[in-house]
């Protein structure tokens, strides 16, 4: 079956996100007031599998693998069937 | 004894290494394609700077699991010299042969420019020729140099002398000021727990010949190759 999973890799609590304090930044100055601004990543990934815990299971190993540094990130993986 | 400098798409600073190694040392090196797996004839590795695989993903996160890896993995458990310079130094954290992890500089602006290290350690292949506390003069040049590690990590590395070099000001004193891009306690590099992998976000080949203002980072390659004869 296919299937799509949708991977957000986050910086962990604590770490600076120069990039997320640059944009928070950005938006004062416009006036919003925002108490802060954390930058993510997704990636869409499209895969066979033959059900979709094996496919969460694929999908993590990837994450472990290459597409998440443990050190400095969390990870969350949202997976569905593909139509 | 051959010195081989690895090369990925994106690399930079290859070439400077190997003028340094070949025209101003009169030590024979090579340069090395990534494709290459069997890296038997080298003594030491350099793996240098640049943007391997444009940087996508993350900083060295590509190279760092490609096949000539596995086999940089084995010359470090043989226990031959490996230094990865900037995009090196992200690779080999990446690839896990060094602890921590290089993240965008606190201030998030590609740096480019003279630095002051201060030499924490002697007592390692790569510096063996300096003074401890000696103050050198390298310059940066990267975005993703701030280094991370969390504190047991940062405390072991403390513990074991693994610290190589730190960020200071031109006294020797570490200092925010003297800190380019926000590493935790200004480290600047470090080697893993047998002392024969080093990774540093400076360019000592950019510092190698008085032409280029400074020859503080000839004495890296300098001790490097002591330690091979």
């Amino acid at each position: 079956m296919q299937y799509q999973a949708e991977v957000t890799i986050e910086l962990k609590t604590g770490m600076l996100d120069p990039e997320g304090t640059t944009i928070k930044r950005a938006l004062q100055h416009l006036g919003y007031d925002t108490e802060s601004v954390k930058t993510a990543k997704m990636y869409t990934i499209e895969l066979e599998a033959d059900n979709e815990q094996s496919a969460r299971e694929n999908v993590n190993e990837m994450c472990q693998k290459l597409i998440a540094n443990p050190i400095i990130h969390n990870y969350s993986i949202s997976m569905r069937e593909k139509q | 004894m051959t010195i081989g400098i690895i090369q990925f798409g994106g690399s930079n600073c290859d070439l400077d290494v190997l003028h340094i190694l070949k025209d101003e040392m009169g030590v024979d090196a090579e340069l090395v394609w990534y494709k290459e797996e069997n890296l038997k004839r080298f003594e030491g590795i350099v793996i240098p700077g640049g943007f391997s695989y444009g940087d996508y993903l993350r900083a060295g996160a590509i190279a760092a699991r490609t096949p000539i890896m596995t086999s940089i993995h084995k010359l470090a458990n043989e226990g031959k010299p490996i230094i990865g310079i900037c995009n090196g130094f992200q690779i080999l954290t990446e690839s896990g042969l060094l602890d921590g992890a290089l993240t965008t500089n606190d201030y998030p602006k590609f740096r480019c420019e003279n630095t002051y290290l201060r030499v924490e350690t002697r007592d390692t292949p790569f510096t063996s020729r300096f003074r401890k506390g000696e103050v050198l003069n390298i310059p940066i040049a990267h975005m993703e140099g701030n280094f991370y590690a969390d504190e047991p990590i940062l405390s072991m590395l403390d513990d074991n002398e693994q610290v190589v070099f730190r960020y200071v000001d031109n006294n020797g004193k570490v200092s925010d000021d003297a800190n380019p891009n926000g590493s935790l306690e200004n480290i600047a590099g470090i080697v893993n727990a047998k002392k024969n992998v080093l990774g540093m976000m400076p360019h000592p080949e950019r510092a190698s010949e008085s032409i280029l203002g400074s020859e503080d980072g000839l004495r890296i390659f300098e001790s490097m190759v002591d330690f091979i004869q």
